[in-house]
């Protein structure tokens, strides 16, 4: 299981800032040797990498667009971990949860927009958390490892989505497959158009409303994970199922409660991308954002806070990674993946690489006193 | 097969020109799908014929791979804002972008490959799969000693099922009794690069006695030429002509002329006699047919030549009729 904040002696700073900061430094170092190796200038690589994240009002529109997909994604993973469970289907979940707001967008043409859209909304976290709510029963009911059958789950969604996109909901007398696009009144507005219509003037990107929908799912985690009671037997069961029984919490309900969470908001990728971009059922729009889902709440500690800034990282790298080789064409798409993977694994795989040495020097360099309280 | 050019096939196609820059600062545009350029097959024949207009006319081009749906728009838009005069889109997918970003952009040219987006600055080129599918089911059943043939496809869309059915009708045209296996290799995108899945449905069908398979399937492909090898069977290519990988054992490919659609666009651009509209490119048009040179030479007899050519023939004369796939 993934330890969650084992107890240490040296103050919160060093853990939750100094060590994903040097895993993300080593990262990017490793990164710029490559991109020198290739016989380009990393730090021309990584001033590009930035400014097309930031450098403008349409790109930091795209590098948040990605960033709500990275906020729900790792969410669901967190919500999830807290229960004590790797939730890997996060991409079939999305891709489930973007059904259920294609469904809605197909069917209910006509209704006022912001009916049409609440419904999309409640879809997308009730197709996902379905979708979710198998693999979470088989795990408190019979014991099916979750990590199987969530990925069989991905699969199972894929070939799914794939068949009633190709035999049912193709629009008619076309080859590719896709539904027809919706009406209007279910697409949910853009960023630049919301902050036109109060006088801001922010040049065109898929950004659109979902970033407030991810902001608060955060919020809302938050209060459920830290403040309700439900979050605390989610996390009772997470830290030690014998010790929650004992304590009266059932370990079956609160696994099954977690995964329909979980999947719920993974689900919630369907609003960002159905409704809020392509304005149609496609194939594969999840496109691997429930994967990096993982490495964001891992990165993020599994905390909305931490989970935002990770998911922020990550678009960055996404939306910075497309305007890198846009700009350097040596710089493939391939090598952008490598920067992620790069990233990904010493922040996730290899966080504990640094960590013991980074703590043991901070308490050398801070005092003894510490030394001796952790020998205990 | 005769290297046919396409630029005479204007005529096909609703004829409307659109304006162009003078070839000095001209500056063509071509995004690639997921499948990445180099997927041995439909993105790497749109490369071929981008790398070729680059050596022929000098003039670079600008050029982006996707990797999620989003980037599809972006990418395409983003080439047009910096000021490219024409911009291709290679596959389906990218029609919704394409129309969306051509609206915005009414003074640049757009290309479309394998989809038809009806706007006045945009060129939609289709080909008509089934046709060249028909030529190589035709290959297979004249050269299969079983009477049993096969087919592997990528992932299970309209598109590959397209390629089935007209492979399919050409094995039943040469030998009505004909059996025809088919698998579709998956329903992600992974399907179109899988070569270890590729060989695994290909030995299932040489197993239940198919000696020859025809795979459209990208990457995945490549697995099934090599089951092919190692079985002592047949294999036909796709979409490049891909007889050059196992010479003996690839009895001939399927040429989807991706690569002359893409050349030709950026040529047409460049001279200011861009076209919008629809071009169909079947076996009539050159757009699509069976490959024939020195490393199958000795697979395809004579006969089998010249029955082969004599259906293309009537294909164009339109003597012979290939439905294809018609859809749900």
């Amino acid at each position: 299981m993934i330890a969650l904040a084992p107890p240490t002696q040296v103050p919160r700073w060093v853990t939750h800032v100094l060590v994903p900061v040097t895993n993300l430094l080593v990262a990017f170092v490793i990164a710029g040797i490559i991109i020198a190796a290739i016989g380009e200038d990393p730090f021309k690589a990584m001033k590009l990498l930035v400014l097309g994240a930031f450098g403008a009002s349409d790109l930091i529109g795209f590098t948040l667009y990605y960033t709500t997909n990275f906020i729900f994604t790792g969410l669901a993973v967190a919500i999830a971990f807290h229960c004590g469970l790797f939730n890997i289907g996060g991409e079939g979940q999305a891709y489930v949860g973007g059904l259920g707001v294609g469904l809605v967008g197909l069917a209910f043409s006509g209704w006022p927009a912001p009916i049409v859209i609440l419904i999309a909304i409640a879809a997308s976290m009730a197709f996902g958390a379905a979708w979710a709510f198998i693999p979470g029963y088989l795990q408190a009911k019979r014991g099916s490892h979750v990590v199987i059958t969530t990925i069989m789950f991905n699969f199972l969604a894929a070939a799914m989505i794939t068949y009633l996109l190709v035999e049912v909901l193709i629009q008619p007398g076309q080859q590719a497959p896709q539904s027809r696009e919706f009406d209007a009144n279910a697409w949910l507005p853009f960023m630049h158009d919301v902050l036109r219509g109060i006088g801001i003037n922010m040049g065109q990107s898929s950004l659109n409303l979902s970033f407030v929908i991810a902001l608060i799912a955060a919020f809302l985690v938050w209060v459920f994970i830290w403040h309700t009671r439900w979050g605390y037997e989610i996390r009772t069961v997470g830290a030690n199922q014998a010790a929650a029984v004992y304590a009266g919490i059932s370990p079956s309900r609160n696994i099954i409660l977690a995964m329909l969470i979980s999947g719920g908001l993974a689900g919630m990728v369907g609003i960002n991308e159905i409704i809020g971009v392509h304005h149609r059922l496609i194939l594969d729009f999840p496109a691997g954002f429930g994967f990096v889902g993982i490495a964001v709440a891992l990165m993020g500690r599994n905390h909305p806070l931490g989970i935002f800034f990770a998911a922020l990282l990550f678009g960055m790298l996404y939306q910075g990674g497309s305007e890198l080789s846009f700009d350097i064409p040596t710089i493939t798409r391939d090598l952008v993946v490598v920067i992620q993977g790069l990233v990904i694994l010493f922040s996730g795989a290899m966080e504990h690489v640094f960590r013991p040495h980074i703590i043991a020097a901070y308490i050398r360099i801070v005092g003894g006193r510490a030394v001796g309280a952790a020998a205990e | 097969m005769k290297r046919l050019m396409l630029s005479g096939l204007a005529a096909v196609s609703l004829a409307v020109a659109v304006s162009s820059a003078n070839a000095a600062d001209f500056s063509p545009a071509i995004v690639f799908d997921m499948g990445g350029k180099f997927d041995k097959s439909f993105n790497q024949a749109a490369f071929d014929g981008a790398e070729r207009f680059k050596m022929e006319s000098g003039v670079a081009y600008r050029e982006f791979e996707v990797t999620s749906p989003t980037q599809r728009e972006q990418a395409i838009r983003r080439m047009a804002k910096d000021g490219a005069n024409i911009v291709v889109g290679i596959g389906f997918a990218q029609a919704p972008a394409i129309e969306k970003v051509a609206k915005e952009f009414p003074d640049t040219s757009f290309a479309i490959i394998d989809a038809v987006v009806d706007l006045p600055n945009v060129r939609s080129i289709v080909f008509k799969e089934h046709e060249g599918s028909f030529l190589v089911g035709m290959a297979a059943a004249l050269a299969s000693k079983t009477g049993k043939v096969g087919f592997v496809g990528g992932m299970d869309i309209p598109l590959i099922r397209n390629f089935a059915a007209g492979y399919a009708e050409g094995a039943k045209y040469v030998n009505p009794d004909v059996e025809v296996f088919q698998n579709m290799t998956g329903t992600t995108p992974a399907a179109w690069n899988d070569p270890g899945k590729g060989a695994e449905l290909a030995r299932s069908q040489f197993g239940r006695g198919a000696d020859v398979i025809y795979a459209a399937a990208g990457g995945t492909g490549v697995g099934v030429y090599q089951a092919a090898v190692d079985g002592g069977k047949l294999a036909i290519g796709v979409d490049s002509n891909q007889n050059y990988l196992h010479p003996g054992t690839m009895l001939t490919s399927m040429l989807k002329r991706v690569d002359v659609a893409v050349e030709n666009a950026f040529k047409d651009a460049k001279g200011s006699m861009f076209t919008a509209g629809i071009q169909s490119l079947g076996v009539a048009e050159g757009g699509v047919g069976w490959a024939l040179d020195e490393h199958n030479r000795s697979l395809i007899t004579p006969a089998m030549e010249a029955r082969i050519e004599q259906a293309r023939k009537d294909i164009v004369s339109g003597k012979i009729k290939v439905n294809g796939y018609k859809g749900s």
